[in-house]
């Protein structure tokens, strides 16, 4: 049988090894961003106004100042002006300046001795506000006579004449749609709403900032890239960026929202007014839904023409999203993925970020992807019911393989999307008879996936095992399976790798773990910082043994002679040069900086059986299926663990997840108890299957796990009561009142 | 400000602390006592991180003030291994990566070692519904429910 470029029978990666960080984690030690204390730590809270959109007249925290033990309150006034661009989106969203945006944009912020304390405080700070009209839904905020939340946001992509709350605006695709509908044996053209909805991450955001007059300044930090949080900081703050030494702390959770700064740049302003002492920031749930960054809300235009046997002639997306009261929606990447599984000769997309009296949004996992699978995976499933075409078999019809060109541009490299079609078609979920009231959906998704500014450095230690400094924190089992490809590049045990993600003292930048990124990226770096050390060590063998360094090779954990022209000699093993490596020319690293090349795209299909209760709309999921081409699967379980989670976040955001505003434009659920996630007692197992194409330009082949699989989630379920039902949902989430509504409907047709 | 003096059993430990009657028993733990291995994430209740048991009763930390602590036992996460040797869940836990970013890890090996002791031999339904009142956003539960089943068997066969 033809083998790949890429390696396949390894000692260590595939294996289920346990996670280095496992036991702090069971044990209650692992320290997370509110677990840690400074000698002379204040506490800090935020005052944040109540109103959706408010102008602040004036700021009177007089009353707050005269408490004993309150050391410090900063406004907008603390901070430096004249920033421009992203960095005045940060600052301005870390602190109102004239206008409050949103219901609970921080106005003021205050240090003192205790956390009770300092609560006190931020409620006697006074704020005048002269209450502006406000709009929270994307399409209301594109309307000619919708309050206009800041004139002159529009960028350059923006054509005259646009609604002024569009701040952005895409056009792209090729070919000629209107001749690709005319092709078509059915064209379907519809609209799909979705509602924001939060990562929802246990841990809440929470830093200790310390900042001296000198400028200096340390924090820890609950985080996905600590460099981010640094650059960020420093901006904000007009520091100088390597002043600034960011910790992070072990991170409970972010899928995308810990990628950027809400308040930890106001622990750094309130120590440098507190005279440096550090100051710790630690917000509670209802802080993190109402002012830390949710993703957009949706209102998506789908056009598709389809053949009778179910290729697709045409398509066309018309997305509008908006991601709170700033620019930044995903919605370029909801066109990208929309249609990206399928060839398409002719593919239209057109884009709308809008302004809306919401936060601003932050990435959540595959950002955009979802919402723009959703719309087109919906209409998808909705022609083919109507012309009578398996929905797996419709989906080989179209499928993209390599050396095809996507629908939103490049080439695409060797892609696994057919494997994952055909391994789903197989799998005994699909099979499964069915009962009344239950149905089956399918829906397939998309992430690009990522490389992006890496850093790593690894050092050989006296005894032979190993330290890697790596860049990107472990949010989900990232130092087992970086571990696992070195001590497999090393030749050694996986037990002899210690994995350590350090301040950013320690490297050079790093890009956060997002974008499905720390097992291609800092994977792929330590692979080659281990070969630089493994070279070096090939070379001390050689003086030792007097021959050439290009005759040595390393082969499992020693040095020996390549070939037998090389000379006779017995492997020199890693224990034997480390221990000898101060009488041998000194210090054994290695180490790795760049962008990673090589990126491989994933594709998934999921398969969802529900059944929904005609009495209360409710459904609920009795089978679920993922099936995604993971590349190589370094760990198993914590690739099976990304597809699980994956799933689940999108079965809530298709099913209960969703930004409840009021007509005062007030978040009204903002606690866990009305902002419902799934919980163990909604679900079933969810199995999966992990397929295996690997991708070449990754040592061991890696893609990245962990963001396609929230993408089929929405579309999957949707369709899945489509099936049940007879009524198709096209507004998310798909909760119990309006799918009732949607069956009613139908028995009153 | 008035604190109140209050002595307590935790982990098998007798503690004395000053509470600020405002403050909660997780409060107390984790800023006070120095046992953050619980966790507050959302201080109303309604996610489980901060789960201990109060007298052998399962309880959100963040709903039971420190002051209610007096004359009581308090069992954490910190108390669940005290020697070398890992509880059987926690060993469970590790065995069938039942945990990603961890955060939530503490309050449901503290919520499952109290529904083992209760329920030796629980289904799957059993172990969803009594985890339903802990939160993970990262995992999907899958595995937890399958490391706690695997815990339970492995623990009455020990028994």
């Amino acid at each position: 049988m033809a083998k790949d470029d890429v390696k396949q029978a390894y000692k260590l990666v595939g294996t289920r090894v346990l996670r280095p960080d496992g036991l702090d984690k069971v044990t209650g030690r692992a320290r997370y961003g509110a677990d840690f204390a400074m000698p002379g730590m204040l506490y800090g809270a935020v005052a944040r106004s109540p109103h959706a959109h408010a102008r602040i007249v004036s700021i009177d925290a007089s009353k707050a100042l005269a408490l004993d033990g309150v050391k410090a309150v900063v406004t907008r006034a603390d901070l430096p002006e004249g920033l421009t661009g992203e960095d005045w989106n940060l600052q301005e969203n870390a602190m109102a300046g004239e206008v409050a945006l949103y219901d609970g944009h921080a106005v003021a912020a205050v240090a003192a001795t205790s956390a009770l304390l300092a609560k006190d405080a931020a409620r006697l700070i006074e704020v005048d506000y002269e209450v502006l009209p406000h709009v929270t839904d994307v399409d209301e905020a594109m309307k000619p006579d919708a309050p206009v939340i800041r004139p002159g946001a529009a960028d350059h992509t923006v054509p005259d004449g646009m609604p002024p709350n569009v701040v952005k605006y895409f056009e792209f695709g090729r070919g000629d749609v209107e001749a690709g509908f005319a092709q078509a044996d059915l064209v379907r053209e519809r609209t799909y709403r979705t509602e924001a909805t939060h990562q929802g991450y246990i841990e809440p955001q929470a830093c200790v900032g310390q900042l001296g007059s000198d400028g200096k300044g340390e924090m820890w930090v609950t985080t996905q890239g600590q460099w981010y949080v640094r650059k960020m900081c420093a901006d904000l703050l007009g520091l100088g960026v390597a002043q600034l030494r960011v910790t992070p702390s072990e991170i409970g959770g972010g899928f995308g929202g810990k990628t950027t700064v809400f308040m930890e740049p106001l622990s750094l302003a309130l120590s440098r007014k507190a005279g440096g002492r550090p100051v710790k920031l630690v917000m509670d749930r209802a802080e993190v839904l109402r002012a830390t960054g949710p993703t957009a809300s949706a209102s998506m235009d789908v056009k598709i023409g389809m053949k009778a046997d179910g290729t697709m002639t045409a398509a066309r997306a018309e997305f509008r999203m908006q991601g709170g009261a700033f620019p930044g929606s995903p919605v370029n990447e909801a066109l990208e993925c929309a249609f990206a599984p399928y060839k398409l000769a002719a593919v239209e997309h057109i884009g709308y970020d809008v302004l809306a009296n919401r936060p601003k949004a932050a990435a959540y996992r595959a950002p955009g992807a979802p919402m723009g699978a959703f719309a087109a995976e919906s209409l998808i499933d909705e022609m083919a019911r109507e012309l009578g075409l398996d929905p797996i078999e419709l989906r080989l019809l179209n499928v993209v393989e390599e050396g095809d060109r996507s629908s939103y541009g490049p080439k695409f490299k060797r892609i696994g999307l057919r494997e994952v079609l055909e391994a789903t078609k197989v799998h005994p979920n699909f099979s499964v008879p069915l009962g009344p009231n239950q149905g089956r959906g399918v829906a397939t998704g998309f992430w690009f996936n990522y490389n992006g500014d890496t850093s790593v450095s690894m050092a050989i230690a006296e005894d032979g095992t190993a330290q890697v400094a790596v860049g990107t924190p472990d949010i989900g089992g990232g130092r087992a399976s970086i571990g696992l490809m070195v001590a497999e590049t090393l030749g050694v045990p996986y037990e002899a790798v210690r994995i350590n993600v350090v301040e950013t003292g320690a490297l050079g930048i790093n890009e956060p773990t997002h974008g499905s990124r720390a097992t291609f990226a800092t994977g792929k770096a330590a692979v080659l910082a281990t070969e630089q050390a493994t070279r070096e060590m090939c070379r001390r063998a050689a003086a030792d043994w007097g021959i050439d360094p290009d005759a040595v090779e390393w082969v499992e954990g020693a040095a020996q002679p390549a070939g037998p022209n090389a000379g006779k000699f017995p492997p020199m093993s890693i224990a034997e040069i480390a221990g000898n490596m101060s009488n041998t020319g000194g210090p054994i690293a290695g180490h790795w900086e760049g962008v990673p090349r090589g990126v491989g795209a994933s594709f998934g299909t999921h398969v969802a059986d529900v059944e929904v209760d005609p009495e209360t709309g409710r459904v609920t999921v009795l089978r679920y299926l993922v099936v995604q081409d993971a590349g190589r699967a370094i760990q198993p379980d914590y690739v099976e663990g990304q597809y699980q989670g994956g799933a689940v976040q999108g079965i809530g955001w298709a099913l209960n997840e969703g930004y409840v505003y009021g007509a005062d434009g007030r978040l009204q659920n903002a606690g866990f108890l009305d902002y419902r996630i799934p919980v163990a007692s909604d679900l079933p197992m969810i199995d999966t299957v992990i397929v295996e194409v690997p991708n070449p330009g990754h040592p061991f082949g890696v893609r990245g796990v962990g963001e396609t699989g929230i993408t089929p989630p929405l579309p999957a379920i949707a369709n899945a009561v489509a099936a049940a039902t007879g009524v198709r949902l096209a507004d998310l989430p798909m909760n119990p009142p309006r799918v009732l509504a949607a069956i009613r409907s139908r028995m009153d047709d | 400000m008035t604190t109140i003096r209050v002595t307590t059993e935790v982990n098998g430990d007798r503690v004395e602390f000053l509470a600020d009657p405002r403050e909660t028993l997780l409060d107390v733990l984790r800023d006070k006592l120095g046992l953050t291995g619980s966790k507050e994430g959302c201080g109303t209740g309604d996610c489980g991180a901060c789960s201990v048991l109060l007298d052998g009763r399962l309880v959100s930390s963040c709903l039971v003030l420190g002051v209610e602590a007096e004359g009581r036992k308090v069992e954490t996460i910190e108390g669940m291994a005290p020697g070398e040797e890992l509880h059987p869940l926690q060993r469970k836990f590790l065995e069938h990566a039942a945990l990603q970013c961890g955060f939530c890890t503490p309050g449901f090996l503290v919520a499952s070692k109290a529904l083992l002791e209760r329920n030796p031999d629980p289904t799957e339904e059993e172990v969803r519904y009594w985890l339903a009142g802990n939160l993970c956003r990262c995992t999907g539960y899958d595995k937890i429910v399958r490391a706690v089943l695997d815990a339970a068997a492995e623990m009455r066969g020990a028994g």
